[in-house]
């Protein structure tokens, strides 16, 4: 299957300490990827290079032929690449449905030759909002919402950025039990319905492992292992990594 | 959803009082109402920049001053008329202001408050050293507006509904070019930069033009404020015309349009009411009156009225009533007055 997105070699350095080193993976068209480690290991740095909110120090990331590292950060939403935060980054001041309307900004055009668009964009978030079962939240300020349904939000706002690359930074994070065996279902579903390829930074291992068809492990920076679920897992030093050794 | 109702009324009613205020007020509130008009336009400005955008100015005046100065200088060396010079001083403070709105965009929060209130503090200085141009210290008088032939009534009149003219096109204009797309990469870019940046909003383009824009307003302002005084000095513009304004637009309500005209009636008011309550000390009424409005409406005096009639009608709230809706980077503004 060919691949979407390839990181090749890709290095960045804080100060001293070397926060991603020599990292290199694939993510092929039309798979849930996993990208796990333990805390530390340089999973949200790497998204943060592929959305370039941080500039690696060397290597390179080829997204659809395009070479990423060479696009502003403002550019990234127009390659259609759009992802959730680690810590809920929503427009807290405004509503699900403003929200969810900037997700499309890169979309339209902007000015008078905008405002056409305008019922059209409307339209597809208030869809999106529904399929996502949080058509009743259109109205209200985000701000007051709870916590998972902040999360539905941003969700919400990047799919209707109409993503071919669709990054989840961990989906699950403070959710509750029932909320996370949803998620599952969700994020397969919105593979699906979506068409979007999705690369996935998460915690929780009985979800990754059950979502994703392919993992990539990263550890203090570095790459582990590479692989479908069954083979990362009996992976010794992945193993060794979670486990820690004594 | 909101329906547009109430909003709707509000508007008429606001623009019938603004009608026949000439015919049932005394001259000197229809005098007052001048300074209202460019006090309302120059604090839309910074509702534009500060609420809707999260840049805080607090140095406005200096744009009300490149604005005045623009006008007074074309009329009084010139002797062109205002409605050259009016358009001329908008066109002349956006420019100033896209200028600094680029610096602007290498500074954030307290940095750009103290940025843009060396602006203001340096702006006197500046304008008394240009005499040639300016006028120096004594600054310049001006003639005052005349009334067209086909005018019923007097000057006065005519420069009131020329002022209020001008200030509901650019709340027009305003409204028009926040709303949709443009407007939520404005707040967006205020809630939070990095988010926005990662959907596609381009900091530098929207941050750029709101600082534009609200100098343009802020040049309109300071225009009329030259015009009904039919006069310009160096103490017209001085830091505190800045600080007022800033208190303008969040006694009015900063995250609202209504905030600017609220907040005009009130720094154009609020010191004649407290001259009147302590003749001794009108700063120490006017200070406690801050105090108190910030403690009780800190969304505003247009936030607190909002919630009061939807309490009266019954509609659910659409915030809890005790939190300030004040975004991150203006609530500065808010918690000063507070802090011990």
């Amino acid at each position: 299957m060919a691949s979407l997105l390839e990181v090749r070699g890709l290095t960045i350095r804080f100060g001293g300490i070397t926060a991603l080193n020599d990292v290199s993976f694939d993510v092929a068209e039309g798979h849930i990827a996993g990208l796990i480690g333990p805390n530390g290991a340089g999973k949200t740095t790497c998204f943060n290079c592929i959305t370039r909110l941080y500039q690696p120090s060397s290597g390179q990331v080829v997204f659809q032929g395009d070479d990423l590292l060479r696009c502003a950060p403002q550019q990234i939403a127009g390659k259609r690449i759009a992802r959730t935060f680690q810590n809920v980054a929503l427009f807290d001041h405004m509503t699900t449905l403003d929200n969810v309307l900037v997700g499309g900004h890169a979309r339209f055009p902007s000015g008078l030759a905008g405002r056409q668009f305008e019922a059209q964009a409307r339209a597809e978030a208030l869809e999106i909002l529904d399929r996502l079962g949080m058509a009743q939240c259109a109205g209200r300020p985000v701000r007051g919402l709870p916590f998972g349904t902040r999360k539905s939000v941003e969700l919400a706002r990047a799919l209707m950025a109409k993503p071919v690359l669709l990054l989840l930074d961990e989906p699950a994070a403070g959710l509750s039990h029932e909320e996370v065996a949803q998620l599952g279902t969700t994020i397969k579903r919105v593979a699906v319905e979506f068409e979007t390829t999705i690369l996935m930074v998460e915690h929780h291992m009985q979800l990754v492992m059950s979502v994703s068809d392919h993992i990539i492990v990263l550890a203090s920076g570095r790459k582990l292992a590479d692989g479908t679920p069954e083979i990362v897992q009996q992976n010794p030093a992945v193993i060794e990594a979670y486990l820690g050794t004594v | 959803m909101r329906s547009n109702g109430p909003r709707l009324a509000a508007i008429a009613l606001a623009i019938v009082v603004i009608a026949v205020l000439p015919a049932i007020a005394p001259s000197f509130i229809v005098f007052d109402f001048i300074f209202v008009a460019a006090y309302a336009i120059a604090i839309l400005g910074l509702i534009v920049l500060t609420g809707m955008n999260g840049q805080i100015s607090l140095g406005h005046g200096a744009f009300m001053a490149l604005g005045g100065y623009v006008a007074a200088v074309l009329a009084h060396n010139a002797g062109w008329p205002y409605w050259i010079g009016v358009p001329l001083a908008a066109v002349a403070s956006g420019a100033f202001g896209i200028l600094i709105g680029l610096i602007a965009l290498r500074l954030a929060g307290v940095y750009l408050a103290l940025a843009t209130f060396s602006l203001a503090v340096a702006t006197p200085s500046f304008l008394k050293h240009f005499k040639s141009v300016t006028g120096g210290f004594g600054g310049l008088s001006l003639d005052t507006v005349k009334a067209p032939g086909w005018f019923p009534l007097d000057a006065q009149n005519w420069l009131y509904y020329v002022a209020w003219a001008v200030t509901g096109v650019v709340f027009l204009l305003s409204a028009l070019l926040v709303q949709g797309k443009f407007g939520r990469a404005l707040r967006a870019l205020r809630d939070n930069p990095i988010a926005a940046v990662s959907f596609g909003v381009n900091p530098y383009y929207y941050k750029t033009l709101a600082f534009g824009w609200s100098a343009v307003l802020a040049g309109i302002g300071g225009a009329f404020l030259a015009m009904a005084t039919a006069y310009v000095s160096p103490d017209t513009f001085t830091f505190a015309l800045s600080i007022t304004l800033l208190i303008g637009a969040v006694l009015g309500g900063i995250l609202t349009f209504w905030g600017a005209l609220v907040g005009a009636i009130v720094v154009e008011f609020l010191p004649f009411v407290a001259q009147k309550i302590n003749a001794g000390a009108p700063g120490v009424v006017y200070g406690v009156a801050l105090i108190l409005m910030m403690l009780f409406v800190p969304d505003g005096i247009v936030g607190g009225l909002q919630r009061l009639v939807r309490g009266l009608i019954g509609q659910p709230q659409l915030q809890p009533a005790l939190e300030p809706t004040v975004p991150p980077a203006a609530s500065i503004a808010v918690d000063q007055p507070s802090r011990e």
